[in-house]
């Protein structure tokens, strides 16, 4: 079954196409990677999928139901949540706080719950800290939960932000670049945490640059290149593509000179 | 083996550093409530800013936005009533309802445009209605009484109840800024609070969770203005008059002041500001002209070496090496 299809989507800055006519089905269940040397559209199209860019062209759809255009906000509250290529934690709260936000779309009161605090509100506020110390469990990060999320390594933080992402209990989460800046043993531990993610039942789609993480754990990969879809298929097969080795390597005359 | 006979260790101090700005404040309150005279007018003051800054800190100290025209709205609350109740003899209570409507419309008809859009066009814009409010206060003499301004406002009271001694009313006072505090701290501690200081910290990251980013920072803007608006009405009935000069931009730059010296995002930070700031002009009066200076010199101060402000002054003592 399909989750997420992109039909023709389309994204140009002046006379930049950065994302040129993409048709992409992510099916439910698995790891879906979108790979491509730099430049190639793949964070604009991230945008454009999560509601932070309005495609000029095309459809998206989302669970049967079209999103195109939706602010990011109401795309969340349809089950698609994101990740930032940089790192976007709110750095002066505790790691165990950053994750109660992400509970936001779970969870409901605005301000006269807040002044009122009824029963359904302590509730309410003592299943999010639950939530969210056991998400903190989930991606390893139970003993740095009162320190600022500022205080956490590099590393830590990636992790963090997904379980951040976690807590809005997505359908379909967005990964841009996870494993930018980890060293091998923290990829490592990213890729395994991705597949617990996907065994909870939650679909993943990223993009990355490091080939280990996108053949270890991505059960079909697309690869952009010029903002254009030029292969897609099982991790294997697209390695062995020669358009896609084109695309990384340059052509055999380019490597040549 | 000699044993530290100091009872007080870096870490009990740090145990205790949250509580002194509250202790602080509220000593220098009972000593003002005892001794009488003009330091109950200083307090009461301070405890007026106390319930502006906190709002303003809910604002930009939660949801992190910049405003410079919060003075608009403790004009329409403090304006609002004082023409009400010493033109046409309506009750300050009936004076509060109206001013705080006319703020929150204010209010509504500014931020819901603005919010809207990312970048600087809020604190513009919050700048241009300071500015038209005052304005209209000088111009508008038929009702506003221009630059004279308006005398013989009612004391606080309900019925045939009116506040009159100073001591009370630093008293009543005292009881509104626990009120707005506490409101405060519950509105931080909530889902609603939680999504404010996600916008401060990452709008886009906000979004992507699901928070809309545009309705919470109005409901946080129209809460601001709120307390603004209670600010400015306390005022006029605690003093008796208005006119104004005790809205005009001065207000906001006292108010940014006292958050800042007191810490901004903290939940003590207003209130110690407003009452260390309001104490200040008094230690420095002696040295007249050079008072700005001084003033100056000691928040540039301040802000080197305790940039969070007075109330996480606790943060500077070292940790000891056991913890």
């Amino acid at each position: 079954m399909t989750l997420l299809a992109l039909e023709h989507v389309t994204r140009r800055f002046g006379g930049l196409v950065a994302v040129d006519a993409v048709d992409l089905n992510v099916a439910q269940g698995g790891v879906t990677a979108i790979i491509g040397p730099n430049g190639a559209g793949k964070t604009t199209l991230f945008h454009v999928i999560s509601g932070f860019q309005t495609p000029d062209q095309g459809r998206i759809i989302f669970a049967g139901e079209d999103i195109t255009g939706s602010p990011p906000e109401k795309i969340a509250a349809h089950g698609l949540v994101r990740t930032f290529q940089l790192v976007q934690l709110f750095r002066d709260l505790s790691a165990v706080e950053n994750v109660k936000v992400g509970c936001h779309l779970q969870t409901r009161g605005g301000v006269v719950t807040a002044l009122v605090r009824p029963r359904s509100a302590r509730r309410s506020e003592a299943e999010v800290e639950a939530t969210a110390r056991e998400l903190l469990v989930f991606v390893g990060l139970e003993a740095h939960g009162d320190l600022p999320a500022s205080a956490l390594t590099y590393g830590q933080q990636r992790l963090l932000e997904i379980a951040r992402a976690l807590a809005a209990k997505p359908k379909l989460l967005l990964l841009d670049e996870p494993a930018a800046g980890l060293n091998a043993q923290e990829s490592r531990l990213l890729s395994a945490t991705i597949r617990r993610i996907v065994e909870q039942g939650t679909t993943v789609l990223l993009i990355e640059h490091d080939m280990n993480l996108v053949m270890s754990t991505a059960d079909a990969v697309a690869v952009l290149d010029f903002g254009r879809k030029i292969a897609e298929g099982a991790p294997a097969s697209v390695r062995e593509n020669p358009a896609v080795i084109a695309a990384y390597l340059g052509t055999t005359e380019a490597a040549r000179a | 083996m000699t044993t530290s006979r100091s009872s007080i260790s870096p870490d009990r101090l740090r145990a205790v550093a949250p509580a002194l700005p509250w202790a602080i404040a509220l000593a220098v309150l009972a000593y003002a409530f005892i001794a009488g005279g003009y330091l109950v007018t200083v307090m009461s003051f301070a405890l007026i800013y106390a319930i502006f800054v906190t709002g303003l800190n809910l604002f930009m100290g939660y949801a992190g936005q910049v405003t410079f025209g919060h003075n608009a709205f403790a004009a329409l609350g403090g304006y609002g009533s004082a023409v009400l109740t010493s033109t046409y003899g309506f009750p300050p209570l009936g004076g509060f309802v109206a001013g705080m409507a006319l703020a929150l419309c204010l209010a509504l008809l500014v931020g819901y445009p603005t919010l809207r859009l990312k970048g600087h066009y809020l604190a513009m814009a919050t700048l241009a209605i300071g500015l038209i409010v005052y304005e209209i206060a000088v111009q508008w003499q038929a009702v506003t009484g221009g630059y004279m301004g308006l005398s013989g406002i009612p004391p606080l009271g309900i019925g045939r109840f009116e506040i009159v001694s100073d001591r009370w009313q630093l008293a009543v006072l005292a009881v509104i800024v626990a009120l707005s505090i506490w409101s405060a701290m519950r509105l931080r501690a909530s889902r609603f609070g939680r999504a404010l200081v996600a916008i401060a910290g990452s709008e886009d990251a906000a979004r992507a969770l699901g928070i809309d980013v545009a309705h919470y920072k109005l409901m946080a803007f129209l809460i601001s203005a709120a307390y603004a608006a209670t600010a400015g009405w306390l005022f006029v009935h605690v003093v008796g008059f208005v006119s104004p000069e005790v809205f005009g931009l001065h207000m906001v730059v006292l108010a940014f002041t006292m958050l800042y010296v007191g810490g901004i995002g903290t939940a003590a930070g207003p209130l110690i500001g407003a009452v260390i700031i309001s104490l200040l002009p008094e230690t420095f009066r002696a040295l007249k002209d050079y008072q700005d200076l001084a003033y100056g010199a000691g928040l540039i101060l301040l802000l080197i070496y305790a940039p969070k402000g007075l109330a996480a002054l606790g943060d500077l003592i070292p940790r000891s090496k056991r913890s």
